[in-house]
This record gives structure tokens, sequence and C-alpha cells, in this order.
């Protein structure tokens, strides 16, 4: 009677718990689709801020679009160009347990845990004693040492679930390691894409990293060493305006920010599921 | 000992393995064109030793290598061995198949690519001739084009050997390989097995007395990291000189 009780009453905290989660997801669509819906106009995708726009005038944040897409896009490649090499080095290439593969680890897992105003700041630094301005390149590189450990982790993740015979058998057949690593690669396709993804949605949805480092502008850089404005600056500083019809576009940013996360994930699990095919 | 012409030719090999001595003073040779099986209890070092033979083991960190093991004369932990030559010369057969992540056309051609074959009439005659070689050919030549963990398990097992013989090795070394298989499948391996040994020298290590009987010509006994008895089939299994032999063959330890 007593495991009876025990099992519905976890059974029971468990389904709330579920519950609660889907609840909080909903509210928040529904806090954003509701004030963010009415200005959502296509001005706001496709025009650029015009005079007066902070205080609900005409124009549209395709500036911050565009920059996010830009910085979001450029630093995960950026971070891809660091972290796949990272990756391959301590699961292929390193022997198992060596010295620097387990400190490459520790350091992905404490790089991973720092707060993102932290790389914000230390971005700033860095880019003072290049003598860079608060421009496109500068917030990509704060971004992209932001998505590195994020990209390292959950790489390193699903790679090191790949069991040894995989590459046994390459080295078997003669392969080199190189060899093996491309075997690796296509392995874990799949989980490369959900690296991928994290990485971008953690990449779009960051203020604090470009705060200092991307600045403002109310127009399209068309070049790195031009700031940019991006989507969740441009949910920042309209959502602090005392001006409702300024705030309600905040609100059209954040939808306009999770769609664009949505449509990236739905695509890269199509993807995903379309390239592992092969998988074992 | 045997007085046929050795292929691999072990002299005192001492493996550590985070400081444990995993195999102590090893001396064997194995003969060419014959099977010859380890057998031992679980953890006696059986796979180390076979491991040893392509250089897999080093891969693995903190791992102590002292000795000599030869292969055609050439030792295959002096410095200047080219390990990816070296392997390339055995065949592996692990434990469970593990097909890599393409279809079955590209898992046999996998080696002859690697190798530098690009020709694609070439690749297609290498492709069925190994696949035939192991009897797999008719079940699958209609879906060649289809990822290779689809096969069956035993289909996959057979394919892994059909892989590892396309890149034309002299040795093929097998790791209990038909431990996860069911008895039909491991029947197909082990009459595939009997078929090689006019081609190659086959290194197995298995824990099946009655598979190692059924197959080999020439048995090991390792206990303790250590080769307690070396001969021919007959010898070991049926007039053991050690106890310990004797004691492993009648079942009293395993």
């Amino acid at each position: 009677m007593k495991r009876k009780l025990e099992e519905q009453f976890f059974k029971a905290l468990m389904i709330l718990s579920t519950l609660s989660i889907s609840a909080v997801l909903v509210m928040i669509i529904w806090t954003i689709t509701s004030r963010g819906a009415s200005s959502l106009t296509w001005d706001i995708v496709s025009k650029v801020p015009e005079g007066g726009f902070y205080i609900g005038k005409g124009g549209g944040i395709l500036n911050a679009i565009i920059g996010s897409i830009y910085i979001t896009i450029g630093a995960t490649l950026l971070g891809l160009m660091v972290s796949i090499p990272v990756v391959l080095y301590i699961n292929v290439y390193a022997k198992k347990n060596a010295w620097l593969a387990t400190t490459t680890r520790l350091a992905a897992d404490i790089l991973f845990g720092i707060p993102s105003i932290v790389y914000g700041a230390f971005g700033f630094t860095i880019m003072i004693y290049f003598g860079l301005k608060t421009s496109l390149l500068a917030g990509t590189i704060t971004v992209t040492l932001l998505v590195i450990p994020i990209l390292v982790r959950s790489m390193d993740e699903v790679m090191r679930l790949v069991p040894d015979d995989i590459g046994n058998a390459v080295y078997s057949l003669g392969g080199t390691r190189w060899e093996s690593a491309k075997i690796l690669i296509r392995q874990c396709v799949p989980g490369i894409i959900t690296a991928i993804l994290l990485s971008f949605g953690r990449a779009i949805g960051d203020a604090a990293c470009v705060l200092f480092t991307a600045g403002y502008t109310d127009s399209i850089p068309t070049s790195l060493d031009q700031p940019t404005a991006t989507l969740p600056l441009a949910i920042f500083f309209q959502l602090s305006s005392p001006i409702e019809e300024v705030q309600n576009r905040a609100y059209a940013a954040a939808l306009i920010l999770t769609i664009i996360v949505l449509l990236i994930s739905f695509t890269a699990k199509y993807f995903s599921k379309k390239l592992s095919k092969n998988k074992i | 000992m045997t007085t046929e012409k050795p292929h691999i030719s072990v002299k005192n090999l001492n493996v550590h393995i985070d400081g444990n001595h995993i195999l102590k003073n090893i001396s064997i040779d194995i003969p060419d064109k014959k099977i010859t099986s380890f057998i031992g209890p679980s953890g006696c070092g059986k796979t180390t030793l076979l491991k040893t033979f392509n250089r897999l083991l080093d891969r693995q960190g903190n791992v102590e290598i002292t000795g000599q093991v030869l292969v055609d004369g050439e030792d295959l932990y002096s410095p200047e061995t080219e390990v990816t030559h070296l392997r390339k010369k055995m065949g592996l057969l692990s434990q469970r198949p593990f097909p890599l992540p393409m279809n079955i056309y590209d898992n046999v051609a996998y080696g002859a690519k690697i190798h530098g074959q690009r020709n694609k009439k070439e690749l297609d005659k290498i492709v069925e001739h190994y696949l035939r070689g192991v009897s797999l050919w008719d079940e699958v030549k209609d879906r060649l084009k289809e990822p290779a963990t689809r096969l069956s398990i035993g289909q996959q097992q057979r394919l892994c050997l059909a892989r590892g013989l396309a890149v034309e090795p002299e040795i093929i070394l097998g790791d209990e390989p038909t431990s996860a298989l069911d008895p039909i499948s491991t029947q197909h391996i082990e009459e595939l097995f009997l078929q090689l040994k006019d081609k190659y020298t086959l290194v197995l290590v298995t824990h099946i007395l009655r598979q190692a009987r059924r197959v080999s010509d020439y048995i090991a006994f390792i206990y303790m990291g250590e080769i307690i008895e070396f001969g021919t089939t007959e010898e070991v299994l049926l007039n053991p000189k050690e106890k310990l032999t004797k004691d492993y063959v009648k079942g009293y330890i395993s």
C-alpha cells in the first residue's frame, strides 16, 4: 500500500513538473505574441529605423535582424573552425586520458560556466587593446568566444559515446588518424548539428556579449569595422522606453528572434535526420 | 613448440597497462597459413596479446610494451616501423561487427579507396569479389546502396570480414569474432575461416573450447598473462601436459 502511494505521488510530481515547463513555454510565446503581434508589420522586418523611430514613428528593425544574423553565422562558423580541431584532437589524436585532452575538457567545462557578460567585458578589453572600435568584427569575435565552449562540449559528448571499435576498424584497414577522424565526423553528424544549433541559439540571443563590442546603429553594416545593431539589444533598448508602441515593438523583436531560432531548429532537425541514415 | 615456418614471432613480450603486468614474458611463434587460437579465462590477456599484433594497444594511454613482435622478420615495435602500413597487413574482426557509417558498397570499397584506388570499375570488381568471398554477394547484390546497418548482425560480421580482406592483408586477427552471433552465423564464419587459411594466417581469440577445437590447427593456452601451453589442437585439448591446461580444458577453472 505504501509503495503504491509512493509510486502515485512521484508520478503526480513528474506530471506536474512536465506540465509546468510546458506552461512556461506557452506563456512566453503567448506574451510575446499578444503584445508583439500587432507591431509585427511588414515595415518592422523590411525597414531600418527612420527618424523618431524610438519615440514611436515609422521604420523597422531590419538593421538588428541583419546584424544578429551576421554575428551569429560569423561566430558559429569561426567557432566551428576552432572547436572541430579541438574535439578531433581530444577524441582521435590524443591517447586516452592524455594530459592535454583532460585539461582541454576541464577548460571547456569552466568556460561553459562563465556568464556572457564576462565574455562581453573580456571582448571589450581585447577590443581596446587592439585599438578596434565597437564593430561587427569585435562583436563576432566576442560571441565566438562565447560559443566555442558550447560547441566543444556538446560535440565532445557525442564523440565520446562512439565506440573505439569504429576507429580501430579504420586503423586496422591501414587508415590514418585523419581518416579515422573523418569517419568519426560522419558518425556524429546529428550530434554536430545539435551542437551548431545550440551555439546558434546562444549566439543570436545573447545581449551581454554584444553590448560593449558590437555597438548599436540604425544602419545595416556594410563592412566588418562598422558597428551593428542586434536583436537582443533592439529588445533591450525599446523595452526600456515609456512609450507603449515602442514597447510593443520590443515584443515584436522578441517574436522575430524566436521565429528565427525555431526555423533554424526545424531545418537542422530535418537535415540531421536525412544525414544520419547511415549511422550505426 | 612447432616446426612450422612462423609468420608472427613474439619474443620476450611484456606489457604493462596502468602499472599492471598484463602480459608476462610471452614468446610464441605463430605458424604461417594456419589457424592459431588463444584460449584462456576472461582477463587472462589473450585479447591484449592479439592487440599487440596490430599495435592498436598503443592507442590506449599508459601502456608500456617491451620485447619484440616480428612479422615476416620486421619488428613491429621498432621506431622505424610505419604503423599504417603494418596494420594494412592485418585484418581485424572484432567481437561485435562495426560497419562504417556508409552503405554496403562503400564499406567494402573503403579500404581500397583510402589506399588510392579511385577507378570505379576496379572498385566494383573488388566489392563483388570480396562479398562473394564471404558468401554475402547473393544476399546483398540488389541493395548495395543501403546502409550497412540494415543488415543482420551475422551479415554485418561477414561484411566486416570482406571489408578487411579487401585491403589484401596477410594475417587475420579475430577477437572473439563470433561472440555476438547466432549459431548459424557462427557456423558461416567458422567455415569461412577454414577456407581462408589457404591464403592467410589466422589468429583467433576465443573462449569457446569447442570452437577452438573445430577450427584451430594450433592452440595457445594463456593464464594470468603467461602462455602455459602451446601446441597442436590435439596436444593441447586432448593430451595437455600442464596441470593448469588440464584443469581449464576439463572446466575446473574458467
